[in-house]
């Protein structure tokens, strides 16, 4: 059952973007990032990053922080489509909290990065945050019962929530903070059940699958969909040099969160 | 041999029922977590290990630091140790059983737990960690039980279990090396990403476990008339002596990297257990007073023993309280400081304060009070045993 799921999942995920982009094997920024100059580079770490999963599709976003800037009200509305499509449990103290993106002050989004004399707009306004879905994801290597686990096909970072022993090893090794347990039950704390998306169990882990249930039927990430008339976050295929998330990055300097570590994320920052 | 079990003193019963009454309760609050959920513990979103784990990672050592007692007698031949090395491999059995239990008990779901055996992950050093702690368990009952229904015979051991004693060595080893690892390779966690954690759990494990061992031949001493003989209780008491002053040695060196480097990864945890964090105009302080008694009740244990064997007056009294002192120290730093210290800065840097609610201490001590009464039955034949044969 859960083997099947998860082809299904897999096969799903691959066929809906079969023929829109040829295996490439290129460099994923030609822009020198802000985040390598930080750290990587001068401090010889190499290629902060490089070109990992270089064929087939790895997905990712880039978040313009620069349309987002003073509108907070914006980045409420992709937080609540993404929880509401998915049936985010809400709970009030920040103790049993469930989220699956979120909003943050910068310090603390990326707290790898100087806030000294840092500009303003950096300190009045809050960012993004949400599973980078690493393309060496910390989380899926101590999992000890594959419950977490990367698509091949895709690059995302999926979960069982049938399998999930509820250990919390992965919120260990997430080293961004993506991840929450269920530490009640869910069911009395959603607003309103969207019936084709399952709610998790009491015990068990969860975090943003970048719409891993969508993508199959051709709809954007809920995120996206939700900022479609800013463009403030683009998805794509990393590996698609003519796609529009590669055009973007192609032309603007972005940063990542925690670049040092080696995680490659995938999602990319516009400050 | 279980029938030994069976007879004893009043005191003998009344401390089985003291325990009984810890493990009821443990078993209440366990239930009650079970109905509801984890969220009964002080455990939460920012702060997701707790109690149950760092008590996991102590026990871990306590049962690995039976090594020091075995090690000597099997590899050396060191005779001393006859009558006690017995008392390592029991207590190794019931610390396993209290460590296995925390790790029920901290799971969300725990009637999924075998799906660590139904998929087999072997780059996750949990599987490793369930690997070799079930290992170093079988070897114990295995080795523990042959070895002492042969000398209630008054017979040599067969030949086959030394292979799994000389095996039980490299397992006790493993077991604490493989507990680091769940700790010491997870990027963006200052405080555990440092090689020296494994040697560090090491060298604590060697103090603590036979300090504790130490304790139950001086209690046995009195209430079950058990002598484990001077020559060997001197004997542990250098190697608590050793170990201990290396584990201060780990600890110190961690201080000159944090502070040295002034990477602030490196200090905070340091930081926030010895003196104090400071975040946003919020002080965190609220394991210091713990981690300064466990420099205290080290210092003190240690400076007994030193006192004790340089004036050659080792009485029973003042052993006791060094390694009481030492074990209780080592556990505030293991036990608590270690686990909850990295967690304090969590990966989004916030500072979030662990305080354990009443229900999960009430487990806690279930667990403990059930290890306990393993290993007070364990210790009940063995030594029931020891008095067969001579008497
Ligand atoms: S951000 Fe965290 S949860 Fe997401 S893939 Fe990376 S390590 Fe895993
Ligand atoms: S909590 Fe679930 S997903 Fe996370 S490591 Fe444990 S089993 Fe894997
Ligand atoms: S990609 Fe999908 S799951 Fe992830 S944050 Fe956006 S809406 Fe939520």
């Amino acid at each position: 059952m859960d083997k099947q799921r998860r082809k299904f999942l897999k096969i799903a995920g691959a066929t809906a973007l079969a023929g829109v982009s040829a295996p490439a094997v290129v460099k994923l920024t030609s822009t020198p990032s802000l985040a390598a100059s930080d750290h990587g580079a001068a401090a010889g770490h190499g290629d902060s990053h490089g070109e990992e999963q270089p064929t087939g599709i790895r997905y990712g976003m880039v978040i313009d922080m620069r349309k987002l800037y003073g509108k907070p009200e914006l980045m409420d509305k992709a937080i609540e489509a993404c929880h509401s499509v998915h049936n985010v449990p809400h709970f009030e103290d920040k103790k049993n909290e469930v989220k699956w993106i979120w909003k943050m002050p910068f310090e603390n989004v990326f707290p790898d990065h100087s806030v000294y004399y840092s500009a303003k707009i950096k300190e009045e306004n809050e960012y993004f945050a949400l599973c980078n879905h690493c393309d060496h994801p910390p989380c899926v290597r101590v999992c000890p019962t594959k419950a977490t686990f990367k698509m091949e096909a895709t690059g995302i970072v999926a979960m069982d929530y049938h399998r999930c022993i509820g250990c919390r090893f992965c919120m260990m090794g997430c080293p961004y903070g993506a991840r929450s347990f269920n530490w009640f039950d869910a069911k009395p704390n959603i607003k309103k059940y969207n019936p084709d998306f399952s709610a998790r169990t009491r015990g068990v882990v969860e975090k943003c699958n970048f719409c891993a249930e969508r993508l199959p039927l051709g709809k954007e990430p809920a995120c996206v969909e939700a900022l479609k008339d800013t463009g403030a976050i683009v998805f794509g295929d990393l590996n698609d040099p003519h796609s529009e998330l590669r055009k973007i990055l192609d032309k603007e300097p972005t940063i990542q969160r925690k670049p040092t570590l080696g995680t490659k994320p995938s999602i990319f920052y516009i400050v | 041999m279980i029938e030994k079990a069976l007879k004893g003193k009043p005191a003998y019963w009344m401390w089985l029922a003291i325990l009984g009454v810890f493990i009821t309760i443990g078993a209440v609050c366990y239930l009650r977590q079970f109905f509801y959920g984890l969220g009964m513990t002080g455990m939460g979103r920012d702060l997701s290990w707790g109690l149950y784990i760092s008590q996991f990672t102590f026990l871990v050592g306590v049962a690995a630091g039976g090594l020091m007692l075995v090690l000597p007698y099997y590899v050396h031949n060191y005779k001393a140790f006859g009558r006690i090395t017995i008392l390592g491999e029991f207590l190794a059995i019931s610390a396993i059983l209290m460590c296995l239990m925390f790790i029920m008990a901290d799971i969300g779901q725990p009637l999924r737990g075998l799906n660590m055996m139904l998929y087999p992950t072997p780059n996750s050093m949990l599987f490793w960690d369930m690997v070799v702690l079930l290992g170093y368990l079988s070897l114990n009952i295995i080795c523990g039980w042959v070895i002492l229904t042969h000398e209630r015979k008054q017979v040599k051991p067969p030949k086959w279990v030394y292979f799994f004693v000389y095996l039980s060595l490299p397992f006790a080893v493993s077991i604490h090396t493989v507990t680091a690892m769940l700790y010491m390779g997870l990027p963006g966690r200052h405080f555990w990403l440092t090689a020296i954690t494994a040697p560090r759990f090491l060298a604590s494990a060697f103090a603590a476990g036979p300090a504790l061992i130490v304790l139950a031949c001086l209690l046995m001493k009195r209430v079950a008339n058990f002598d484990a003989g001077k020559e060997a209780i001197n004997k542990v008491t250098t190697i608590i002596m050793y170990a201990a002053i290396i584990n201060a040695f780990f600890v110190a060196l961690e201080f000159f990297v944090g502070y040295y480097s002034q990477i602030p990864g490196h200090i905070h945890s340091l930081q926030y257990l010895f003196f104090g964090l400071e975040h946003h105009g919020e002080f965190y302080n609220n394991l210091v007073p713990f981690l300064w008694a466990f420099v205290l009740f080290c210092a003190a244990g240690l400076g007994l023993l030193a006192y004790g064997k340089i004036k050659d007056k080792l009485s029973d009294g003042l052993v006791g309280a060094a390694c009481a002192l030492i074990f209780l120290g080592l556990y505030l730093d293991k036990g608590l400081g270690f686990v909850l210290g990295g967690l304090v800065v969590t990966p989004l840097h916030e500072i979030v304060e662990y305080y354990p609610t009443a229900n999960e201490i009430g487990i806690t001590l279930g667990i403990w009070a059930t290890g306990f009464f393993v290993l007070t039955l364990l210790y009940k034949i063995a030594i029931g045993v020891e008095h067969e044969v001579e008497g």
